[in-house]
């Protein structure tokens, strides 16, 4: 079918210490799903993972339908990560950051596009300054960019709110629920239920390198959400089971 | 083609970077001058000794300022956290590392044309006519050099120690190379033809490729956990 992250039973070890216990996990293309979980759960390796960083233990993989061994430069190719970090270079203006990732991206009309996504997030003032001097605002504003400068299918958020203030982080809002123009996918992880809960199309549970609940957002209220959360904190899976 | 774009602009980046900054040059700069004045007070300036041992020291003052130089490079992209940024673009790794391996061998070249003044300067010595000798040994022995440098540095900017770390990896695997340029460097200074340096240049040039071709091969490993 039309899927455009297809995982099951992923494993990763690091030395003794499991962090990802067998995950299994389908997303359609086009759907907005939010895994919420605790510190230590495993969502920053599994983003790292499905964005080809670090190598699975065990498991398959495939992303649009490519098998994440033999495709990993054509999978980057169409996926998109933005974190809590930026990923910029601090001495260089949004222009150059831009120029500089969509040269190694081989992009087409680049500064035309490098116009309109400064526009688009609100930078186009600040295109000739260096990054150094942007708030922690702006910089993962410039970010977004980023991610988004090569259009990318798949787009992988993990806790992109941390060190936004209110207003940033509602901006940050905003411009997350533009992203999902066309048939754009997006995975968001964050321990962070407050941001989280507003927006996308389902939600799942993560705890302990394990997945333990998922279903559709308008299905669940928020308060009942809330309890289950931290019940599958407290009961999930111990670390050294 | 397209790697040869990607090459430039991983290049581009790093001198743009670095020419707002001027941090890694400055300091790389400084360490190395460090070591001459050091040494400069050990040995009497325009003694017999001091031309004796004067390409060993100026290839101390070369791989304390290229160590160094290598310790940071990666930290540039720990800073803006672009190893990660790298490793998501669809940049083949080999590229990914020769166009690091570009820039820490142009800063260390630099650099090491910042420092020979000085050292002709100390150690009372007239280069000028030696330089294009000096600067083909410099250029095979920093080759070789930063090639496995790059490679540890990228190692060892994911390890917690990795101050500590580059040194003791790098420095064992490197003997080769500076004993050959330490050699080839000290001949020149004596005044000796360049044929008879020849041997070593051999060496330095047989170091560089297998450093080189190894380092090219197994860079992927290393970034990728
Ligand atoms: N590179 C690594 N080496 C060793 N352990 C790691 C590494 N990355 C993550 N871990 C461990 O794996 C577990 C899951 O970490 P992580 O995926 O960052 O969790 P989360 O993002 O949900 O907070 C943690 O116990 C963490 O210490
Ligand atoms: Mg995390």
């Amino acid at each position: 079918m039309d899927w455009a992250i297809q995982v099951e039973q992923l494993t990763k070890s690091f030395g003794h210490l499991l962090a990802l216990r067998g995950i299994d996990l389908r997303l359609r293309r086009g759907k907005f799903l939010t895994i919420f979980g605790p510190n230590g759960a495993g969502k920053t390796t599994l983003i790292r993972i499905l964005s080809t960083l670090l190598r699975p233990t065990a498991g398959r993989i495939e992303i649009l339908g490519m098998d994440l061994r033999d495709a990993g430069e054509e999978i980057r190719r169409q996926i998109g990560v933005l974190s809590h970090q930026t990923f910029l270079y601090n001495n260089l203006t949004p222009m150059e950051n831009l120029k500089f990732y969509g040269t190694l991206y081989g992009l087409d009309h680049l500064k035309e596009r490098i116009e309109l996504l400064l526009e688009q997030v609100g930078l186009e003032g600040r295109r000739n300054d260096p990054v150094r001097t942007f708030s922690r605002g702006m910089q993962q504003r410039l970010a977004i960019a980023r991610t988004l400068l090569h259009d990318p299918q798949v787009v992988f958020l993990d806790e992109p709110y941390t060190g936004l203030d209110q207003h940033a982080a509602r901006m940050l809002e905003g411009l997350l629920g533009q992203m999902r123009s066309g048939q754009r996918t997006i995975l968001l992880v964050t321990h962070n239920l407050a941001r989280g809960l507003g927006m996308g199309d389902e939600v799942a549970i993560q705890v302990g390198g394990r997945i333990l609940y998922r279903e559709e957002r308008g299905k669940i209220d928020p308060a009942s959400f809330e309890e289950r959360y931290f019940h599958c904190v407290e009961e999930g899976p111990a670390w050294d089971s | 083609m397209g790697f040869l774009i990607q090459l430039r602009v991983l290049l581009w980046k790093d001198l743009l970077s670095e020419l707002r900054g001027k941090e890694l040059i400055s300091m790389m700069a400084f360490f190395g001058l460090l070591v001459l004045v050091i040494f400069n007070f050990a040995f009497e300036p325009g003694s017999a000794e001091a031309a004796h041992l004067g390409s060993g020291i100026l290839w101390v003052a070369f791989t304390f300022a290229g160590v160094l130089g290598l310790n940071r490079s990666f930290l540039l992209e720990k800073e803006s956290e672009g190893l990660q940024g790298l490793l998501l673009s669809p940049v083949d790794r080999g590229v990914l590392y020769l166009g690091k391996l570009g820039g820490n061998f142009l800063f260390m070249l630099l650099v090491e044309a910042l420092i020979l003044p000085f050292f002709a300067l100390f150690f009372n010595l007239d280069l000028w006519l030696l330089l294009p000798q000096l600067a083909l040994v410099a250029i095979l022995s920093t080759l070789g050099f930063t090639a496995v440098g790059t490679l540890f540095a990228a190692m060892s900017a994911q390890a917690k120690s990795r101050e500590l770390l580059l040194p003791t990896l790098l420095l064992p695997i490197v003997v080769p190379v500076i004993v050959a340029a330490v050699k080839s460097t000290g001949q020149i200074l004596e005044g000796r033809p360049l044929a008879e340096v020849a041997q070593w240049l051999k060496l330095l040039l047989a170091f560089d490729l297998l450093y080189l071709v190894v380092s090219f091969l197994i860079f992927e490993y290393v970034v990728e956990e």
